[in-house]
């Protein structure tokens, strides 16, 4: 589903990714783990399509297309999403809106029809139970005054309403109260199926718990340093970075 | 002055000896005479004047433009006209005006309660001439102020509303000046008195529209003057949707007594060049003002906000939040001022104003002054100018919307933070809906 060979990526004047690569099929659950400022969000963010970092070698390939030559929404459109680190705050615009608008505009490029403010609020009901949300949050301005774990659950509604084949989640967990960690773990997990896959980026095995990945990867200074099964989580909660970097 | 505006005021005393003055009461050639003597003498502002610093009326002075006749023919436009041109409800009280002539046949405000006088300017002139004489240009002096000497000498009509104490309006009046085909070179002079006398509340919406394209320049130059009086409230919208064409110059003057309130809201889409100034004296203790706003301008627009706000009175409070969306090369103008006398004590004043600029071609000036001559007061005000935020953009693009229906969206939520304070659903909505097509289809106006 998707394959990034030798991936180098600057922001600025500053190399961050130094040659990544990672093939991830369908039905897979990859984690990421790594230290703090190794490449993690921006190696999620340049599958998303940000601006802000330039590749400057190596290829990411969806779904046999060249992801790197599409738009940030033609991405979306064909199935990418990433839950933010740190999710955008957009004061004036409701989130019930939003939501309906992506959810249309997604729909739309695929072909299909579109659904109309009444049939969409019933599609929202049953995804708001999913994530245990409060349906007053749709009429509020996206994220603006959220709680960090309230901001964290939208972008969780987000994933469950657009049901993307290849969901990367940024640091979800963190912040997170237990039963909130349960309620993420519990959409990604809803959305698992034979012809999806996804990205789960954790400083915490915690979360591996209730999502169990099929590979874990340890990115470090630009590079991924280690992969492995599930139980090397195990072995990195135990013993820590520092013997998989000096092996390295 | 210069010879360009010697000619130009040869040509208003020309336009001004033949107006016709009969039939009206004895008091208001001199009015008018001593009005005109000012314009002459004060001329059109330059930028040296501080108060147009940013602001060029160069095209206007430079120009006569001409009373327009009283209409022959039947009326050229129908209600169904005044509806798409104006955002409106059947429900409210209307008076309509042609290029500043007064049309019955478009009008309705029968519905009113019986106490309450709502007349044209020359109307009241016949029938209630000392109201009259005793309240226009009490406010609205002509001293200092070229436009509003300009508008007292050449006003052919307006709207009167004397609201008795403790008179509550309902439905808003809707004050609609259209300008059509025949508005080319014509000056148009609209004046409002309101007397909203204690306790009483009324909501006045004023449009400023055009139907068709004039394709040449008009003048719309109008002065409402309104006194809210103890304990009274007055809603006041004013929203100029001029043609690009135009040049419109809107002066309101407010003097609101204890315990009033004053909520204006100013919304600016059209015109080439526009100004407008609201002035409110908060006269009484524990009066409230607030005075919201939003602009969107571009291609070559130009658009000038100046409100002033004089805190005389102990415990007053005033909000001013003014917004601006400025595309193409246009510019934008916010000069925002505060007076606070001495005896002020307690005043609660915050203005903020935020513009947001979608091209590196338009440019905005904001001038805040604050006078503060009481200790013990609270004044604020912030200003902002910035562009659309890059890391919402792509949030918006990361869930699957086009890069320009993201950045619609985002401009019209700029919007949509001062159009929420509008308290008559109808135009709100309208309002919004305006804003919301102008912005994801490229509609205009
Ligand atoms: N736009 C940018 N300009 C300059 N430096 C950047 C930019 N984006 C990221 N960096 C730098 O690149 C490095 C990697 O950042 P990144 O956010 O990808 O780390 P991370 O692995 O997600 O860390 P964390 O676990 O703390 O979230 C950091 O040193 C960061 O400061
Ligand atoms: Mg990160």
């Amino acid at each position: 589903m998707l394959t990034i060979d030798n991936l180098h990526a600057t922001a600025g004047d500053k190399e961050i990714l130094k040659g990544i690569s990672l093939t991830v099929n369908a039905g897979e659950v990859h984690a990421i783990m790594g230290p703090n400022g190794s490449g993690k969000s921006t190696l999620a963010q340049i599958i998303a399509g940000h601006p802000g970092y330039t590749v400057t070698s190596g290829s990411v390939t969806y779904e046999g297309r060249d992801l790197l030559a599409l738009q940030a929404e033609e991405r979306a459109q064909a199935g990418v999403f990433l839950a933010f680190q740190y999710p955008i705050e957009i004061p004036g615009v409701t989130n019930a809106y939003f939501f309906r608008t992506a959810y249309n505009e997604v729909r739309k490029a695929n072909g299909k029809e579109e659904l109309d403010p009444i049939e969409f609020l019933d599609l929202m009901e049953t995804k708001l139970k999913l994530v245990e949300m409060d349906p007053a949050m749709l009429h509020r301005s996206v994220n603006a005054g959220f709680s960090g774990g309230e901001k964290k659950r939208n972008e969780i509604l987000q994933m469950a309403v657009l049901e993307p084949k290849l969901a990367i989640l940024d640091e979800t967990d963190s912040g997170l109260d237990i039963d909130a960690l349960r309620v993420v773990a519990g959409g990604v997990n809803a959305l698992r199926r034979p012809d999806n896959a996804a990205i789960v980026v954790t400083h915490y095995q915690r979360l591996l718990n209730y999502i169990v990945p099929d590979f874990v990867h340890v990115l470090a200074n630009g590079r991924i340093v280690k992969s492995g099964g599930k139980e090397l989580a195990l072995e990195l909660e135990a013993r820590g970075y520092d013997w998989v970097l000096e092996a390295a | 002055m210069t010879s360009a505006t010697k000619a130009t005021s040869d040509g208003y005393e020309q336009a001004f000896s033949a107006l016709r003055s009969s039939g009206g009461p004895s008091w208001l050639p001199a009015l008018r005479r001593e009005a005109m003597d000012r314009f002459n003498a004060l001329g059109f502002p330059t930028t040296r004047n501080e108060d147009w610093h940013f602001t060029s009326v160069t095209p206007i002075a430079e120009r006569v433009f001409k009373i327009a006749p009283t209409r022959s023919g039947p009326a050229t436009l129908s209600p169904a006209d005044v509806a798409t041109a104006a955002i409106g409800d059947p429900d409210w009280h209307r008076l309509v005006f042609v290029n500043g002539r007064f049309e019955a046949s478009l009008s309705a405000f029968a519905g009113l309660p019986a106490e309450v006088r709502v007349t044209t300017l020359a109307d009241a002139l016949k029938e209630t001439p000392e109201f009259v004489a005793e309240h226009l240009g009490k406010l609205a002096k002509s001293e200092g102020q070229t436009f509003t000497a300009f508008n007292t000498a050449f006003a052919q009509d307006g709207v009167v509303i004397h609201v008795p104490g403790g008179e509550v309006v309902e439905a808003p009046v809707h004050i609609v000046h259209i300008a059509d085909v025949h508005a080319a070179g014509a000056g148009i002079h609209p004046r409002l008195l309101v007397v909203a006398e204690p306790l009483s509340q009324l909501t006045i919406v004023e449009s400023f529209v055009c139907t068709g394209s004039p394709g040449a320049a008009y003048l719309t130059n109008a002065v409402a003057e309104i006194e809210v009086g103890n304990g009274a409230r007055v809603n006041h919208y004013k929203i100029q949707r001029e043609s690009t064409d135009a040049y419109h110059v809107g002066t309101t003057q407010v003097r609101q007594g204890r315990d009033s309130m004053y909520h204006s809201f100013a919304y600016a889409s059209g015109a080439a060049i526009s100004r407008t100034n609201i002035y409110t004296q908060l006269a009484g203790e524990n009066a409230e003002t607030r005075l919201n706003g939003l602009y969107l301008i571009d291609g070559t627009q130009h658009a000038d906000h100046q409100t002033f706000v004089e805190h005389l009175a102990p415990a007053c409070a005033s909000r001013e939040l003014y917004k601006g969306i400025l595309d193409g090369s246009s510019h934008g103008v916010f000069n925002g001022k505060v007076y606070v006398d001495p005896i002020a004590q307690k005043t609660d004043g915050k203005q903020t104003n935020h513009a947001l600029l979608l091209s590196d071609q338009a440019r905005v000036d904001t001038k805040p002054q604050l006078e503060i001559f009481a200790d013990d007061v609270k004044c604020t005000h912030g200003a902002t100018v910035g562009r659309l935020d890059e890391a919402a953009l792509f949030y918006m693009k990361s869930r699957g919307l086009g890069a320009d229906g993201a950045r619609a969206l985002l401009t019209y939520a700029f919007a949509a933070e001062v159009l929420e304070t509008i308290e008559v659903d109808q135009l709100r909505e309208g309002l919004e809906a305006l804003a919301f097509a102008r912005f994801t289809h490229g509609e205009q106006r």
